[in-house]
């Protein structure tokens, strides 16, 4: 029996020729599951519209529209992951909205200062829940139920003679407006596509070599380059249907930039594992140093600066502010968060799969809006959707024996 | 081999294709106490939940015959219905019912939906009699401690017409006066013509109570034969569980003691609710490097406060007293400033303290140490990926990968990814609770290695252990503990398990401990 110091531990050894084929990084099925089942809602919504889903109008609308889900979807899987949950998030949205609308139509804030203001009040009712879950223990369930109706409230105030219009042009164009374009096809756009493809195939590339010179256990050559083709596959795709629209929207290069920023700051920072472990097991957390207290803390403060967020970008999506913006933007967050995988105890969940989620809620409005579904029935069906996915997890994790 | 109650056969059970029963087969005979050994992870759990239908019928191969019929169990209720009862290592009571309402869960005496409330309360009265448990029906099964509730259990057990009982570690949670009785009661229960099996760990516990016993090892039975109250039987078992025989139960020490290492002075700790009560009273103790130093005490005596309010004020209120490493005086303020002053505090409850059961041994292993494999907040998950899998071979942990979830894990291995994890803080002082609890013989050897290793390395190691033989072989020097006070202060030489107990039931002996 021997055991090591710390620096001799990190030394790799190399192991045996037995073990090595053995040891594969595991793929995790579960975010293919969701993504698979994206695949098959678009397919489906495809063929059911006779494929006017995928035309390059129907594409860019459907970014622009869902935006606001997917934003607060990254906020709400960390809050989720972390053991949480934040009712809040709609009103926030109002709150928000009313600010922006404000500081620009009768503050007179140039429409910079104006969504630098709005994220910053995000940011400090984030904090406000943020002290109360963590600094004096209520749960958040009861904390952002009172932030519902308290920032509906402040909304309702701020905005006494209804709706704020006539929003500058340059803030309208944040949820609804494109990169230049050079004509149609816009070569701008499937320049992006080209550099974001390129980027993503030498950064996985990379990767897989660090994993070789350290000879630590990889994917199978087979699915890696399977799964980078489609990925690349996609995004050309997708570049392809904007460049021959408008052009890339101005939200598609915020969100990009938020996915890779929040996906990295959950798998890759200290940050990040510390929710995990949080969520996965509190009182271990705290038994291994972790500030869990602060931790809480910033997660709320995330969650508000990223609730402002959607309030600008859905603001400037609609043009105006009123006080009954952001209605059951929660559900829709929390919704796409279980759609993509993550558990209602904790512990589990990822950015991508909120925002694969996401995206299924989004396709599912625009194709059934396409389908012109009645509005009540959409929500019927969006409700078992929900339903039938955190099912289909619960069945898929018993059987492969939790 | 005349009168054979239960009767498996070739049990194969796969879990993801892994095998975790390869054919096992048992005999129970009728009024017999049955025991089951085997090293964690040999597969005695899941074989008991084939049996009472928690795999059902179908989810494994091999027959069950109970009273001579072939059974198909579909669930635990079936299982029930014929007598065979499992009370698990977990108890599954509901706190804030009554011990009456526990009893008849599920099996409500009622009519009509409507429950008879007084003979819900006078049967349950007769089967607290005949478990010998003196509290009334009506009181909450959280007022009452763990010994109490496994009797309740029994109760409930009972209650259903119990044929054959099952017992899963019954005593692993229980001090000695509660195992004593238990053990007791279910000797009683076998003259009323009950039949148990009762999987443990504790061989003096199957040389006490057993008839016969299998062993299991690596999801087969090795061998099957009756017990008498002998040494050599204590052997026999431990031979048929390890696979080989067992030299000594500790693994050889020379110790190389240094300089003092840790100080800890007057040490006083309040209860945390209950701010009055003090719990720990000025205790002073040290620790020299390369020394292991023990800490016996009962159940309640302190000891577990002791060591974890010292690491970072993790238990207690109104907390004084001075903490010196080195000859300096450090600062223990909370759990992230005592890992940074070298002091690690393995956890008595792994599962609820120690480990995040449904991360990977990876995330665990790196869990407190986080800092050293992470620039400006970024991990290096490569080299985490590293040092778990190096952690993995230096431990000795068994696993296909460190990639896997800890809660799958046997609880030898999960002790190991948890010692791992505190080793990899590098820390200078490491506090050990109740190291081996719950672990089998061969995982407790190595553990005792691991141990020995870290003195070996010149930290200064506190055990706390409610074995008192472990306590003895592992530490060169043993306080007592009682009702918060240290009570004397024992070397190697002259510490037996009559000396030490005579100190952890001398309370308010003072003036003892502080050299």
């Amino acid at each position: 029996m021997t055991t090591t110091t710390p620096e001799q531990a990190t030394a790799p050894v190399p192991p045996s020729a037995g073990t090595v084929r053995k040891k594969r990084r595991r793929v995790d099925m579960r975010q293919y599951g969701i993504l698979a089942a994206l695949a098959v809602i678009i397919l489906l919504f495809q063929v059911l519209t006779g494929g006017r889903l995928l035309y390059p109008g129907n594409v860019s609308n459907l970014i622009q529209q869902n935006a606001y889900v997917l934003i607060l979807a990254i906020g709400m899987v960390i809050v989720i992951i972390a053991g949480h949950i934040d009712l809040s998030v709609g009103s926030i949205v109002a709150t928000v909205g009313a600010v922006a609308a404000l500081s620009m139509n009768s503050w007179g804030l140039p429409w910079g200062a104006a969504v630098a203001l709005s994220l910053l009040v995000g940011a400090l009712i984030g904090a406000w829940q943020g002290f109360w879950v963590a600094f004096v223990g209520i749960p958040a369930f009861i904390v952002t139920l009172a932030g519902m109706l308290v920032f509906r409230g402040v909304a309702l105030v701020l905005l006494t003679g209804g709706t704020v219009s006539g929003l500058p042009r340059a803030f309208n164009s944040i949820g609804s407006g494109t990169l230049p374009a050079t004509g149609s096809p816009d070569l701008i756009t499937l320049g992006i596509g080209a550099l974001a493809s390129l980027a993503l195939v030498v950064q996985q590339l990379k990767g897989r070599a660090d994993l070789r010179r350290l000879n630590l256990p990889r994917e199978r050559t087979v699915s890696f380059v399977l799964k980078i083709a489609i990925a690349v596959v996609a995004i050309m795709y997708l570049c392809y249907l904007l460049a021959y629209n408008r052009g890339t929207p101005i939200i598609l290069i915020i969100l990009a930039t938020l996915v890779l920023l929040y996906s990295f700051l959950l798998s890759r920072t200290v940050f990040g594992r510390h929710v995990y472990a949080m969520g996965g097991n509190l009182y271990a957390a705290m038994m291994s140093g972790v500030k869990t207290k602060w931790v809480n803390f910033f997660i709320f403060v995330n969650m508000g600066f990223l609730a402002g967020l959607a309030g600008v970008v859905s603001t400037a999506r609609a043009g105006s502010a009123v006080a009954s913006a952001g209605g059951s933007f929660e559900l829709d967050a929390i919704a796409a968060v279980f759609i993509g995988g993550a558990a209602v105890q904790g512990g589990v969940g990822t950015v991508v799969g909120a925002v694969i989620g996401g995206l299924v809620m989004g396709v599912l409005n625009q194709g059934l809006s396409i389908l012109s579904v009645d509005a009540a029935w959409q929500q019927v069906i969006k409700g078992l959707v929900l339903l039938l996915a955190v099912a289909f997890d619960v069945y898929s994790k018993r059987r492969t024996g939790r | 081999m005349n009168d054979v109650i239960l009767q498996m056969d070739g049990i194969i059970k796969e879990f993801n294709g892994i095998r975790a029963l390869d054919g096992v087969s048992v005999a129970v005979e009728r009024g017999e106490v049955h025991a089951i050994c085997g090293e964690n992870g040999a597969g005695k759990s899941t074989l008991m939940k084939v049996l009472s239908g928690v795999y059902p019928h179908g989810s494994f191969e091999g027959t069950i015959t109970l009273d001579g019929a072939p059974v198909a169990y579909g669930s635990i209720n079936d299982s029930e219905r014929d007598g065979v009862v499992i009370i698990h290592q977990e108890l599954a009571l509901s706190p804030y019912l009554s011990i009456a309402e526990n009893i008849f869960l599920g099996n409500e005496v009622q009519r009509g939906g409507v429950i008879d409330w007084n003979r819900t309360n006078l049967q349950a009265a007769e089967l607290l009699e005949r478990v010998g448990l003196q509290e009334s029906a009506a009181t909450k099964v959280l007022e009452l401690g763990v010994g109490k509730q496994q009797l309740v259990e029994i109760a409930k057990a009972l209650s259903k017409k119990v044929k054959i009982l099952i017992l899963d570690e019954p005593t692993a949670a229980l001090n000695d006066d509660d195992s004593a009785h238990l053990l007791g009661l279910i000797e009683q229960l076998r003259d009323q013509g009950i039949t148990s099996i009762i999987i443990s760990h504790k061989l003096k516990e199957i040389r006490a109570i057993a008839d016969t016993v299998t062993v299991i090892r690596d999801g087969q039975t090795i061998e099957s034969f009756p017990v008498e109250d002998s040494d050599d039987i204590e052997t026999r078992i431990i031979r048929a569980m390890v696979g080989r025989p067992l030299d000594s139960q500790f693994p050889p020490r020379e110790p190389s003691i240094g300089p003092e290492k840790f100080r800890v002075e007057d040490w006083t700790v309040h209860h945390p609710i209950d701010v009055e009560r003090v719990v720990v009273d000025r205790a002073s103790f040290t620790v020299h490097a390369g020394e292991i130093v023990g800490f016996a005490g009962l159940m309640g005596a302190g000891r577990t406060e002791l060591a974890m309010s010292i690491f970072g004020r993790s238990y207690g209120s109104g907390i004084s007293g001075r903490v010196y490493k080195d000859g300096t005086e450090i600062q223990t303020r909370t759990v992230g400033e005592a890992i940074r002053n070298g002091i690690a505090y393995v956890t008595e409850d792994r599962k609820r303290y120690g480990l995040n059961l449904i991360g990977s041994i990876t995330v665990n292993v790196s869990a407190a140490a986080l800092g050293k494999l992470a620039r400006l907040g970024i991990i290096d998950r490569n080299r985490e990926y590293a040092v778990a899998d190096e952690y993995r071979k230096q431990m000795n942990i068994k696993t296909p990968s460190v990639s896997s979830v800890v809660g799958n894990l046997s609880g030898g291995n999960q002790q190991k990814v948890v010692l791992s994890k505190w080793i990899y803080s590098g820390p200078d002082v490491l506090i050990l609770d109740e190291p081996t609890r719950g672990i089998d013989v061969g995982a407790k050897y190595e553990i005792y290695g691991i141990i020995n290793e870290m003195a070996a390395q010149g930290k200064a190691v506190i055990v706390i252990s409610s074995e008192l033989p472990e306590l003895i072989g592992l530490s060169d020097r043993i306080y007592t503990i009682a009702e918060g006070k240290l009570t004397g202060e024992l070397d190697r030489a002259h510490a037996s398990q009559e000396e030490l107990m005579r100190h952890m039931t001398a309370a308010r002996i003072q003036g003892a401990g502080t050299p």
